[in-house]
């Protein structure tokens, strides 16, 4: 079952995610969101190990990164927050390292997933993924992913809006959006192509499905699109006389209350 | 990556039961003279089948799931681990089969033979699959190596030569060729180690953390902050770090007091009274015990995971 | 495809969900809790609410956690060994309730001034507050003295009405927002979701900030100003646009005072007051009659500028024409202050110009007709699209009064408030200028079990209205309302303690906290606060303090220095309520009000405060808590409290739902049923305004025709924006000796500095005092997102994302010093040192290091492992910030804003060095590990929770 769906046996239907690195404030509400649907959902328990010691370290299916850019082309240094989590890929090798055939890729929405009921915790598949994107939990010995929330996205229980992922209904600035990239007429696909979203690591040959969205350049003034506002504004009047002498007949005017 | 001692132990110890056992095979192909009587045959089945036995319970340890891990077998078509764990208990058949007809006084016989050439093929493919569980991962540079598989046969041939010369020694059938492949098989072991460091040192490093985010195309990318305070799983298994002096060092042990000593011990069995070659060949193999292990460590050590780029390694 | 394992894709992992109201921050998002078995499985936004819409913060998901966390108190302790020591007795509630009872009744009986009730991050303040109006001590506040008071008052001063809950930026329609001091907390969620929205829809976003982090992070710019410099900065970006003038004038002549005038007679009595008719109302001079006018009425043409004479033959000149002269000066201008705020020249005129370009060439006007104040009516409603928003890190300076003064006059100038892409109110603001609420308290002769006249917090306009002795000495323990604080709306929360330890102005008997670590990381200069909390008086061997009554919910750092604690509930244990008569949770286009509901049952023997309070207001029997035949008025506790009690007839805690059939809104008899009804309606009401409702609030008839008769004001007159300050000049006067109160020598030149009715920048205190060379760099905090204050640490989610902090500083800077990422170094200010480890980072203004507030922890508090990295690794600045400034003139004045009393938490000035190589490795000052109070477990090792076995572990 390692083996990926042959091209025949796939849908065409690739869901993911777009994530808006130029929106992203970098405030965890994905993350947690995901921990606390996800630690009760398909993958629990999310295991928090020394919860309260010395040194905490729990299974998280999404995390955020922080960068600074130094910029090259005149653009100011930037600080960017990057949400990273499974990508979804379309070639994973973390599925076909996968000895037990726990990993799979569905053959129906592309999503890949762990069975916990048959994985033995050999981490290869985390040794694989060149994001990061696998977390091993230590006190019940699987490995633990994300699952694009396949018990919510599909779940007759919840009403039909809320069917997306956790992190995607959480986020609060509106950096994640959900959906089919296999659709080039879907939301997603179009917001891909209209902001130029990349891959990360596409020379890793796994055809991520999760999309990035740059950040947009910088408005500082020295670009076309920023507001059409001249560099400084005019001073009043002839240079003669002082510049409250000028203000005042400038600003002696009959006016209606 | 993180230097399991689990996996460590595992691939070193049954590294050289695969190359005893693959020897042994080939011995009864070729018709090598081993002694007379049961106790060789147990003492070198057992040896082998122990190492190899020992070297897969031990396997298991870092498992999740030891108690599933009979499902390994089941993905041999697209897993590397897979294949290993199909060969690896594939190799039961043939080398017990082997061991049994010895036992039972039918060696030199065509079906012993045969058993033979298959335990010896079987024990090579285990290897080489376990070679290619890492020699296949794109995502460590180190790993992904035209040498990494074929390290793991010519290491696992040394140390099983050098365990073939000390049993042959130790039940007074050695004799110097034995030894001679034995000290071939270091210098084999030592030079593709040492080709394969090169080559490693000399690949440029052409990811960065620009690349891994796609930031690069901003200008250049530091991490400022890791996504929590404390490590995490992904941190802690694929961001050990082991400093460039610190694995020369390690690596001139490896070849010097590991290789070299074996080598040296080996050699002396030719300079020295007979009576002490048994002696030698012991020391013998506790160095080529320590080379692989030192060597497996490192290789380790220094695998550089590309997912260390998300977390503020510059380059990989 | 066969082989593929069946996915169960529409689990149902809960079998009902409840609305309720977060209280992981001070947002009050909505929210929908999904319950198992009665076990808390998941918590998500509420798409119907008003504040967040659905969308839920980091802080909000991990609630669970919050409300299974293993630091939860169990049960009413009693202080057995000495303070501090942790050593409790466990009480049964009816002896908790009767030591308290006896405890402060004999107070009240004594001198009510003896109790000091303060209650931190209180969102009850309207049912605290009335409490402590009952009981009759003026000694009241809550938190704000600390947070963010400046803005408060500065904006309620100016424009009736500020930030957050007071209004906020016209998300919809805005086209420049800029965003100052915003150090991601506060409005949070709104914020977020409306700064992806702005992004989506090319509005540029400026952000001014020292820290480059969250917000300013996806700004379109980022101004990295020197900390305490951004009112240099607003003032440099009026001083250019008055130069060029691109200023509102018709804007100005409608909305402000911009034409009242003010008497110029340098040494009357009344030089700088406004020059008033008979009516007392101020006057103008009218350019149409070219005659002295009542500058109220419409239709006049005020001039702006010129000096007048009055009828006695003494001059005065325009508000505008004072404010222009100031703002005009070169000192403002942006060459002269580029050096000291660190922003070029040249990117201050082009904001400035980019300012001027978006309000006055990209006006909007939106179809909506509106009648003014004065009954005009206007076919469409014009704005100009400029917006601003600023929070702490403006207002915890020194001069952050004045600084906040500055950005609502910058609005005005600009005719951005209440005005389509502008600033707007939310419901129940514009409010008068200042609200008409004076501070209650005063005493005179000997008071004795009586209640307050009325609300302890409220907006002085002159010295009359100051809660002080004949001899000029402050009244309240914490010296709000006093020469110290004249403005002091919130109170000094920050200054109880040290205060009450050093009887100054009295001793107290019992000091009766709620919510608010101010053994930690709430006070300034923790260490001292300690000693305050365990000093003995040698004659008697009594604490200087002698009672201590603490109410939270979680073993803080605060409860081993309480003697009695009275266990509260989590916030998905308990009734709340977010009130109209408190601090609502409006918007712009409605007015809302909001409850939180038990979801879940306690699982220990804790009770809600707000049940206590009023149990104890009836077994004190305190008035209006008490019937005439001593019966309690709500035996029903907080519920029944919110639903019957009225504030006046028909007017209540609650807005919706109102009168017997629950179809009346704002007004109306109690309604039985009311919380039933906000329950079925999602634990809040929402009143959508009318269209005509919706904009320039300040002078909107029928805006105001619905604020009074909901009761939010007393008239319906236009709110006239106060650019010139005149009850500032009437504390000045006093200083001046111009007036009959006496103003304590010591105060009086401080008053006469501070108290300048136009807005200035001066050098905030600790700079001035303990800046230049041998503390070159300013040190601040910053809240993270994933965290509010102390509460976060013992939450195993998000203490996993903030598990300690590290000390940030500018990437040049750091080098030139020879620091490297990792290396810990020494912060050392004029009052203490602290050690952390630093990080090098390039978006940070260069003469700053920061942190992360609140991560720091006392070992083994919050019921964590005592070698827990909070607590090893995590600091607070805390430490090195002194509650006092540095002696003058013999007197140490408490280290906050001279205006409001503020907390000057941002003033900080230290320098660094690298620490010793044995030094490494671990903080300091580390403090002795706290001991796990008496009942309390354990804290589990691992925590994996599922949210199905009824307790949500295994």
């Amino acid at each position: 079952m390692t083996s990926l769906p042959a091209p025949e046996e796939r849908s065409g239907k690739k869901l993911g995610l777009v994530i808006d690195l130029d929106t992203c404030v970098g405030c965890h509400a994905c993350a947690v969101s995901c921990k606390e649907w996800n630690t009760q959902g398909y993958s629990a328990p999310l295991t928090d190990v020394d919860a309260y010691g010395s040194d905490p370290v729990g299974a998280w299916l999404n995390r955020i990164h922080s960068y600074e850019v130094e910029t090259a082309d005149g653009q100011p240094n930037r600080t960017v927050h990057f949400p990273r989590s499974c990508l979804h890929c379309e070639e994973p090798a973390c599925v076909t390292v996968c000895p037990t055939g726990a990993s799979y890729k569905r053959a129906e929405d592309g999503i890949v997933l762990v069975n916990p009921d048959t994985c033995i915790g050999c981490k290869l598949c985390s040794w694989a993924c060149p994001y990061g994107a696998r977390e091993y939990d230590p006190s019940h010995g699987v490995m633990k992913k994300c699952t694009l929330c396949v018990d919510r996205i599909y779940n007759e229980h919840l009403e039909p809006e809320d069917r997306q992922p956790a992190c995607v209904r959480a986020c609060p600035a509106g950096a994640r959006h959900y959906g089919d990239l296999g659709d080039p007429e879907s939301a997603v696909s179009k917001l891909v192509a209209e902001r130029e979203g990349y891959d990360l690591l596409p020379q890793s040959g796994y055809k991520p499905v999760n999309k990035y969205l740059p950040p947009r350049p910088r408005r500082t003034g020295a670009e076309s699109d920023g507001p059409k506002a001249p560099k400084a504004l005019e001073p009043l009047g002839p240079a003669d006389g002082s510049l409250t002498e000028q203000f005042f007949m400038w600003a002696d005017k009959v006016l209606s209350r | 990556m993180h230097p399991a001692y689990s996996v460590i132990f595992f691939t070193t110890a049954s590294g050289a039961g695969y190359g005893l056992l693959a020897l042994l095979g080939l011995g009864a192909v070729f018709g090598v003279a081993f002694p007379q009587g049961p106790l060789f045959c147990i003492v070198a089945f057992g040896l082998s089948l122990g190492l190899i036995t020992l070297g897969l319970l031990s396997s298991t340890f870092h498992l999740g799931h030891p108690e599933r891990a009979w499902r390994a077998f089941s993905q041999w078509r697209s897993s590397w681990l897979s294949r290993e764990g199909v060969a690896a208990f594939a190799t039961y058949v043939p080398a017990g089969l082997f061991g049994v007809l010895w036992l039972a006084g039918f060696e030199g016989g065509v079906a012993w033979k045969i058993l033979g050439f298959l335990s010896a093929a079987l024990a090579v493919i285990t290897v080489w699959c376990t070679g290619m569980i890492y020699g296949c991962l794109t995502t460590i540079r180190q790993w992904n190596h035209a040498l990494v598989a074929p390290i793991y046969v010519v290491l696992s041939g040394a140390t099983g030569l050098v365990l073939f010369a000390l049993l042959m020694q130790g039940f007074g059938s050695g004799r110097a060729w034995h030894v001679g492949f034995a000290m071939a098989g270091l210098v084999a072991a030592a030079l593709i180690k040492s080709v394969y460091w090169r080559s490693i040192d000399q690949a440029p490093r052409d990811l960065t953390i620009g690349d891994a985010t796609g930031l690069g195309r901003l200008g250049k990318v530091r991490q400022l902050e890791a996504p929590h305070t404390q490590t995490n799983f992904v941190q802690r298994e694929m961001g050990y770090k082991v400093a460039r002096k610190h694995a020369r060092k390690l690596r001139l042990m490896c070849l010097l007091l590991g290789f070299g000593a074996c080598f040296v011990a080996c050699g002396l069995t030719f300079l020295l009274p007979a009576w002490t070659a048994t002696a030698w060949l012991i020391v013998a193999a506790c160095a080529a015990a320590f080379a692989v292990v030192v060597e497996r460590w490192l290789f380790f050590a220094e695998a550089e995971h590309v997912v260390n780029l998300f977390y503020g390694t510059p380059q990989a | 495809m066969s082989n593929q394992p069946q996915v169960d894709t529409s689990p149902k992992t809960w079998d009902e969900v409840k609305s309720t109201t977060c209280y992981m921050c001070a947002c009050r998002c909505g929210i929908k809790v999904y319950l198992k078995d009665g076990t808390v499985t998941y918590i998500e936004g509420n798409r119907d609410h008003p504040v967040n819409g659905g969308v839920l913060c980091g802080k909000g998901s991990a609630g669970i956690m919050q409300h299974y966390s293993p630091a939860r108190l169990r049960k009413p302790l009693l202080r057995v060994g000495p303070r501090g020591s942790g050593e409790f007795r466990e009480l049964e509630w009816e002896e908790a309730l009767r030591l308290a009872t006896t405890w402060l009744s004999q107070v009240r009986n004594e001198d009510p001034r003896k109790l000091a009730f303060f209650t931190g991050r209180d969102q009850s303040q309207s049912l605290t507050g009335f409490w402590a109006i009952q009981y009759g001590t003026p000694n009241y506040a809550a938190h704000g003295g600390f947070c963010s008071v400046n803005m408060a008052a500065a904006g309620l001063y100016t424009i009736g009405g500020s930030f957050w809950e007071f209004g906020e930026p016209d998300w919809e329609h805005t086209k420049y927002f800029m965003l100052f001091g915003v150090a991601e907390e506060h409005s949070s969620n709104p914020l977020k979701k409306q700064l992806g929205k702005l992004k989506e829809r090319g509005a540029k976003i400026v952000s001014i900030n020292p820290v480059r982090s969250g917000y300013s992070a996806i700004a379109d710019e980022w101004v990295g100003v020197r900390p305490g410099t951004d009112g240099l900065f607003v003032a440099a970006l009026i001083h250019e646009l008055l130069k060029s003038g691109r200023v509102d004038l018709d804007y100005l002549a409608r909305y402000a005072n911009a034409g009242w005038l003010v008497i110029d007679d340098p040494g009357a009595e009344d030089h700088g007051l406004f020059a008033r008719d008979e009516d007392g109302e101020p006057l103008c001079f009218d350019k149409t009659s070219e005659k002295l006018t009542n500058a109220l009425l419409p239709d006049i043409a005020p001039a702006l500028v010129g000096q007048f004479e009055l009828a006695d033959g003494r001059k005065a000149v325009t508000a505008f024409q004072l404010l222009s002269q100031r703002f005009l000066d070169e000192s403002y201008s942006p060459d002269a202050v580029a050096e000291r705020i660190g922003v070029a020249a040249e990117t201050t005129r082009r904001i400035a110009a980019e300012l001027a370009h978006t309000a006055f060439e990209e006006e909007i006007s939106l179809d909506i007709a509106w009648t003014d104040w004065a009954g005009r009516k206007h076919e469409k409603t014009t704005g100009r699209p400029v917006s601003m928003h600023a929070m702490r890190g403006i207002s915890a300076h020194s001069n952050g009064f004045h600084t906040c003064r500055m950005i609502h006059i910058l609005q005005v100038l600009l005719g951005t408030i209440d005005c389509p892409g502008g600033f707007r109110y939310k419901p129940p603001y514009p409010k008068q200028t200042p609200p008409w609420l004076k501070p209650s308290g005063k005493r005179v002769g000997n008071r004795l079990a009586e209640p307050l006249g009325g609300p302890h917090l409220g907006f002085p306009t002159g010295p009359e209205d100051l809660l002080v002795n004949p001899s000029g000495s402050a009244q309240r323990i914490d010296k709000a309302f006093s020469w110290e604080a004249p403005l002091a709306a919130h109170g000094l929360m920050h200054m109880v303690i040290n205060n009450a330890a050093k009887a100054d102005p009295y001793p107290i008997d019992v000091l009766f906290l709620y919510m608010a670590n101010m053994g930690w990381n709430s006070s300034m200069n923790v260490a001292a606060t300690l000693k305050n909390l365990t000093d003995t008086n040698p004659e008697t061997g009594e604490y200087v303090i002698p009672k201590v009554i603490y109410s939270d919910a979680y073993y803080s750092e605060t409860v081993p220095y309480a003697d009695l604690i009275l266990p509260d509930t989590t916030y998905l244990e308990r009734w709340d309520c977010i009130s109209m008569l408190d601090r609502p949770i409006s918007e712009p286009d409605s007015a809302s009000d909001a409850i939180r509901h038990p979801v879940v049952e306690p699982d220990r023997d804790v009770r809600p405060f707000q049940d206590v309070l009023i149990e104890l207001g009836a077994r004190l029997g305190l008035p209006k808590f008490c019937n005439e035949d001593g019966s309690p008025c709500y035996p029903g506790g907080y519920p029944d409290y919110l639903v019957n009690h009225e504030r006046k007839p028909g007017v209540g805690p609650l807005t919706g739902f109102r009168g017997e059939d629950g179809q009346s809104y704002g007004v109306g008899a109690p309604n039985p049923e009311q919380l039933e009804r906000y329950i079925e309606n999602g634990s809040f009401y929402q009143h959508h305004l009318r269209d005509d409702q919706r904009y320039y609030k300040h002078a909107n008839q029928a805006y105001s025709d619905w604020a009074v008769e909901m009761g939010h004001r007393m008239l319906g007159d236009q709110i006239v924006f106060q650019l010139y300050l005149e009850p500032m000049q009437k504390f000045r006067l006093a200083a001046q000796g111009k007036r009959s109160e006496i103003v304590p020598q010591q105060h009086k030149k401080r008053v006469e500095t501070y108290f300048d009715p136009l807005p200035l920048w001066y050098m905030p205190f600790e700079e001035e005092m303990a800046g230049g060379e041998e503390y070159p760099l300013h040190a601040v905090t910053q809240r993270p997102m994933a965290m509010y204050h102390s509460w976060g640490s013992q939450n195993a989610w998000l203490r996993q994302i903030h598990g300690r902090n590290w000390i940030y500083l500018n990437r040049e800077r750091g080098q030139e010093q020879g620091i490297a990422d990792g290396d810990w170094i020494w912060i050392t200010s004029a009052h203490g040192k602290v050690k952390a480890q630093a990080k090098l980072m390039d978006g940070v203004n260069r003469d700053t290091i920061w942190t992360w507030n609140a991560i720091g922890k006392r070992s083994g508090a919050w019921n964590l492992d005592p070698k827990a990295p909070e607590a090893t690794k995590g600091f607070l600045l805390n430490h090195v910030i002194s509650e006092l400034l540095p002696e003058q003139g013999g007197y140490r004045y408490s280290n906050s804003d001279p205006v409001t009393g503020q907390a000057a938490w941002y003033d900080l000035r230290v320098r660094i060095e690298k620490a010793e190589p044995e030094e490494q490795g671990r903080t300091s000052p580390e403090f002795e590990t706290q001991n796990r109070a008496q009942g309390m477990r354990r804290a589990p090792e691992d925590v994996a929770f599922t949210g199905r076995n009824g307790k949500g572990r295994r």
